[in-house]
């Protein structure tokens, strides 16, 4: 379902198999890069998601809508008014949190007690409401991300020359997952989030402002829901089914993570986007099928996710 | 009402004739009888096919999309399972009767719907078996999952259920071995359809009144309670759910009859989120909300969607949005609220009319 961030080479990779070891341990690489290339993408869009379900278990199946308004903003912002790259994504998380604020205190804030049937159905009426709008105001058409000239090359590793976007995206994953760990680690913000996490009716009662602590970090992730999407869209590609398309992944890298922990969420994508890019390429034919068994064993064993903390 | 009286209502070996006098036990025992109004549906029913000779094949698709609904409500309306993976038993009914037509192994119509019933259960109770131990997101997830595992299987099995394409022109036998399904009027259909419904319903509905019916109402509203009367909670799930799937998985057997092909659309993740809103829209919880709910939402498609689509998905969303908000319950939910509120204003007005003479 996501796409591989690297020109397909099933040929070469299937050679790898019973061909020279050297060219196995470099397709072993390349297989690993495109992976967590696609897998960083997947952790950007989602983080946002599973502190903001850890924090108020509000059911956001709206997230992948953010992405794809904000990667939309992006990719006008780059294409019809000719912003760089940098600025683009800027004004993406700015204009995305911006309207994930005024939805969150107008909408979803009435939502926050009622039970998980109303929350799931008030996304998926937000979903649609996104593709419809996208779709009259922009049209049905995939919209294409030119990427600036410094990232559209190749890039010499030393021991393997790959694209450079892809070193570019794991990269930026890294760092973007680094920043929100130590926000999270050390920050007092960092510190009121994971005791709201853990026990929110302990946070509330020690005066932790827990409504607006919600409202901050709903925009900031979906904010960076908004950057995954405009960071994605060179190979996810970008059109008004891509809130629906990608939904299944997104919650699979939130719930395999588990709720509220932002490591959990990276690995959790990264482990993702690498088994995907390796199923697509060895079974082009539903290796898909994988995904789901696995998510689903993985969530048999341990509901909480993989760094979850323990419902009491 | 005097110390025998008292005492002999309290005692639970009371004869039933002593229980009635009180008039809690009097509604309890009149709740689930059949009243006046619930033949309306079926008249309403017999009287499409006459008026309506031409759009017979979309009261057909109705019909289907009423049952698949209850099934739902069964599960979500009364035992509280929020799924959105229901489409994984409509799909697993559908394949098993357009499989077993296509390949002519076997192709009696009600005899198939009764395989389609047990293929959509097995599946039902296994996952259920495993999905039932989680809550929330999680059961959210793992639903999702097992319709996109289902889906992704059958779109590997190509060679057995014809991938994306699905199997088509289906030759089904005609029912009781007299009346033909035409390709091109859909009497025989719809009139099945009609039948199917009605024994499906009437079983639904003798289900939720009943005892087990009611414990499930009970682990919806409470669970932790029902676990401490020593209700055998999760056994109590596990069967709702697959129940809920047999009757899923007829109604996919009567579409793929109905139709007389069968594809991956019946599987989608699409079709189990159209059927959600069906339901929600009728309002879930309730036996008559599958109906209203079918009635408005796929009157509104025939004759919306074909004209302004995107327009109609527009609409959809706020439709959803607003309902979660301000409508939980449904249309029957407003409607019972505005009789209620009219039958109070009434009532007040009587007795204020009555208090000023």
């Amino acid at each position: 379902m996501l796409g591989g961030a690297a020109p397909r080479e099933p040929g070469r990779a299937g050679q790898a198999l019973t061909g020279l070891p050297v060219n196995f341990a470099a397709d072993l690489a390349s297989i690993l890069l495109g992976g967590l290339a696609a897998g960083t993408v997947l952790f950007v869009v989602s983080v946002g998601l599973s502190v903001t379900m850890g924090l108020m278990g509000f059911i956001n199946l709206a997230h992948g809508a953010f992405a794809m308004f904000g990667g939309y903003i992006i990719v006008l912002a780059m294409n019809r008014a000719h912003f760089g790259f940098a600025a683009a994504l800027v004004i993406g998380f700015v204009g995305t949190a911006a309207l994930s604020i005024v939805l969150e205190q107008f909408l979803y804030r009435r939502l926050y007690r009622a039970g998980e049937l109303d929350q799931v159905l008030f996304t998926i009426g937000l979903i649609f409401i996104f593709i419809a709008a996208t779709t009259i105001a922009i049209g049905p058409e995939s919209q294409t991300l030119q990427l600036p000239q410094a990232l559209s090359g190749q890039l010499n590793l030393g021991f393997i020359t790959y694209r450079t976007y892809s070193i570019f995206l794991i990269a930026v994953g890294f760092a973007i997952a680094f920043g929100i760990w130590l926000t999270f680690e050390r920050t007092r913000i960092g510190a009121q989030i994971r005791a709201t996490v853990d026990n929110r009716r302990m946070a509330e009662s020690l005066g932790i402002d827990v409504d607006r602590l919600f409202t901050i970090t709903f925009a900031f992730g979906s904010g960076m829901a908004a950057i995954g999407g405009g960071l994605g869209a060179e190979f996810l590609g970008l059109d008004p089914q891509y809130a629906l398309k990608y939904l299944v992944y997104f919650l699979i890298a939130v719930s395999v993570g588990g709720l509220g922990s932002v490591l959990g969420v990276y690995y959790a994508a990264l482990l993702l986007g690498v088994l995907d890019f390796v199923l697509k390429l060895y079974l082009p034919k539903g290796g898909t099928i994988f995904i789901y068994v696995l998510a689903i064993l993985m969530l048999l064993v341990r509901p909480q996710g993989l760094f979850g903390r323990k419902e009491l | 009402m005097n110390a025998a009286a008292a005492s002999e209502t309290n005692n639970v070996e009371a004869s039933p004739a002593a229980l009635l006098e009180n008039p809690a036990a009097r509604i309890l025992s009149r709740r689930h009888r059949l009243r006046w109004w619930e033949a309306l549906p079926w008249i309403l029913g017999i009287v499409f096919y006459f008026a309506f000779p031409d759009y017979l094949g979309f009261g057909a698709e109705l019909l289907v999309t009423i049952l698949f609904a209850l099934s739902l409500d069964l599960a979500l309306g009364y035992a509280g399972i929020i799924t959105l993976g229901h489409a994984a038993f409509f799909g697993a009914g559908a394949y098993t009767v357009g499989m077993l037509a296509y390949y002519s192994v076997w192709s009696e119509p009600i005899t198939s719907l009764a395989l389609a019933a047990v293929a959509a259960a097995v599946i039902g109770a296994l996952s259920g078996l495993v999905l039932l131990r989680t809550k929330g997101l999680t059961l959210l997830m793992l639903t999702l999952c097992t319709m996109a595992l289902l889906e992704q299987a059958a779109n590997m099995a190509h060679d057995y259920t014809g991938g994306f394409d699905g199997l088509p022109s289906l030759a089904i036998a005609p029912v009781f071995g007299v009346f033909e399904f035409n390709p091109l009027y859909a009497d025989t259909q719809y009139l099945y359809a009609l039948g199917v419904l009605l024994v499906c319903f009437g079983f639904v509905r003798t289900l939720v009144y009943s005892a087990f019916g009611q414990s499930l109402t009970g682990i919806r509203e409470n669970v932790l309670r029902m676990h401490a009367i020593g209700s055998p909670v999760r056994r109590r799930l596990v069967i709702c759910y697959t129940i809920s799937a047999a009757i899923a998985g007829v109604a996919g057997g009567l579409w793929a009859q109905t139709n007389a092909y069968v594809n991956l659309s019946t599987l989608g993740l699409d079709r189990a989120a159209t059927v959600l809103i069906v339901l929600i829209l009728g309002g879930y919880g309730r036996l008559y909300g599958a109906f209203v709910g079918a009635v408005v939402y796929l009157a509104l498609e025939h004759f919306l969607a074909q004209l302004y689509p995107t327009a109609w998905q527009l609409g959809l969303g706020l439709l959803l949005v607003v309902i979660a908000l301000f409508a939980r319950n449904g249309i029957l939910g407003l409607g019972e609220a505005l009789w209620r509120r009219c039958r109070d204003a009434l009532s007040r007005r009587k007795r204020a009319g009555s208090a000023a003479s």
